[in-house]
């Protein structure tokens, strides 16, 4: 780095960038981990279903797959948006 | 009793095969026993970074396949006596590993009372990869502070605890240890790259060692040198650090500082 590097823009530090949206992806991927696969696909149906009614967005609708002491829970939850339905 | 150690990443390029190298060569170092396996079915590399291309004969696939005895296959190392390399195969088709195959080979490891086996993994989350990992007691999971290699990391750490022989049977889990590669403290320093710390948070897993990005790296492939016998590098006596915690030593990391540059260097830059 010389005297004239003082005059050059330096590029934004993206470190934090990168640490926050792995953090969101990597836990995202974790909680569907291990599930059936057709998992995601279940997902994507259910979000069309959705949306013929209300306008979500893709992260609203939320799967998770809990292994309890012999049985298994499919949890899902719809976050609807704020205000009036579409319908 | 032979501990079987894979090394993997996901990613391509991240270092796997540097790190297997460096690895055998390490553990054959303190006197160990140990075998080096290529499992990457028609890319063979492992023989150039080992510097024993020229020697290669018969390789894995000869051997899973009878044409050729393990003992046929196996390249002793120029350096160390108790340090030998099976080649991958260049010609046949990924389909020419089986289960069964690499089960009768690292079966005979442990016959020939082998220390340690080194299983170099191909990129990916294919056959060849799931079996390099397979039979593993030790995983080493390359990673460079980069988000897809990150990522890729995680997803292998998750096929490490559901995808192996140990979590199919219910034993003790792989142990597994997360090395990053082609660390630069001062971008770190900069805030242009993921630091140690960062790394460690997102996958939940403590590092057994970091390799600091290195010259010597390209040098010692060039000549076909595993770094860690490199004595004037950082990179490779970062290697030797990551061999004896692997062996269960304690060391404190290095090479975690950004290099501050002269004052002249500073001032008229370089």
């Amino acid at each position: 780095m010389g005297i004239l590097d003082f005059l050059k823009r330096k590029p934004e530090p993206s470190a934090g960038v990168a640490k926050e949206r792995l953090r969101i992806i990597v836990a995202q991927e974790r909680s569907t981990r291990g599930g059936p696969d057709y998992l995601p696909l279940l997902r994507n149906e259910l979000l069309e279903v959705i949306r013929k009614y209300v306008n979500v967005d893709v992260e609203a609708v939320n799967i998770n797959l809990e292994r309890d002491s012999g049985h298994e829970v499919l949890e899902l939850s719809v976050a609807l948006p704020d205000g009036k339905p579409v319908v | 009793m032979t501990e079987i150690i894979v090394v993997t990443s996901g990613k391509g390029g991240v270092g796997k095969t540097t790190t297997s190298a460096s690895l055998a060569t390490g553990l054959a170092m303190q006197g160990k026993k140990v075998a080096v396996i290529d499992f990457d079915v028609g890319l063979r590399n492992l023989d150039l970074i080992m510097g024993c291309e020229r020697r290669v004969v018969y390789d894995f696939v000869n051997v899973v396949h009878g044409e050729a005895t393990l003992k046929q296959a196996l390249i002793k190392d120029k350096r160390h006596e108790n340090l030998f390399v099976l080649a991958a195969s260049q010609t046949r088709d990924k389909d020419a590993l089986t289960q069964e195959g690499v089960e009768k080979v690292l079966d005979e490891l442990t016959k020939e009372n082998f220390d340690f086996v080194v299983c170099d993994s191909p990129a990916g989350i294919e056959k060849g990869a799931h079996l390099a990992m397979y039979f593993a007691d030790h995983a080493v999971v390359v990673v460079n502070p980069e988000v897809s290699s990150v990522r890729d990391s995680d997803r292998i750490l998750g096929l490490l605890a559901s995808k192996t022989r140990r979590a199919e049977k219910g034993e003790a889990p792989i142990k597994q240890h997360l090395l990053l590669t082609r660390y630069n403290p001062n971008r770190v320093e900069a805030g242009e790259m993921l630091s140690v710390k960062d790394v460690e948070e997102i996958l939940g897993i403590s590092v057994v060692g970091v390799i600091p990005e290195s010259e010597n790296v390209l040098a010692a492939s060039n000549a076909g040198v595993p770094v860690i016998l490199d004595d004037n590098s950082n990179a490779g006596a970062a290697y030797k650090d990551t061999v004896a915690r692997i062996l269960g030593e304690e060391r404190p990391l290095r090479f975690l500082e950004p290099v501050k540059k002269g004052f002249l260097k500073r001032v008229f830059g370089g």
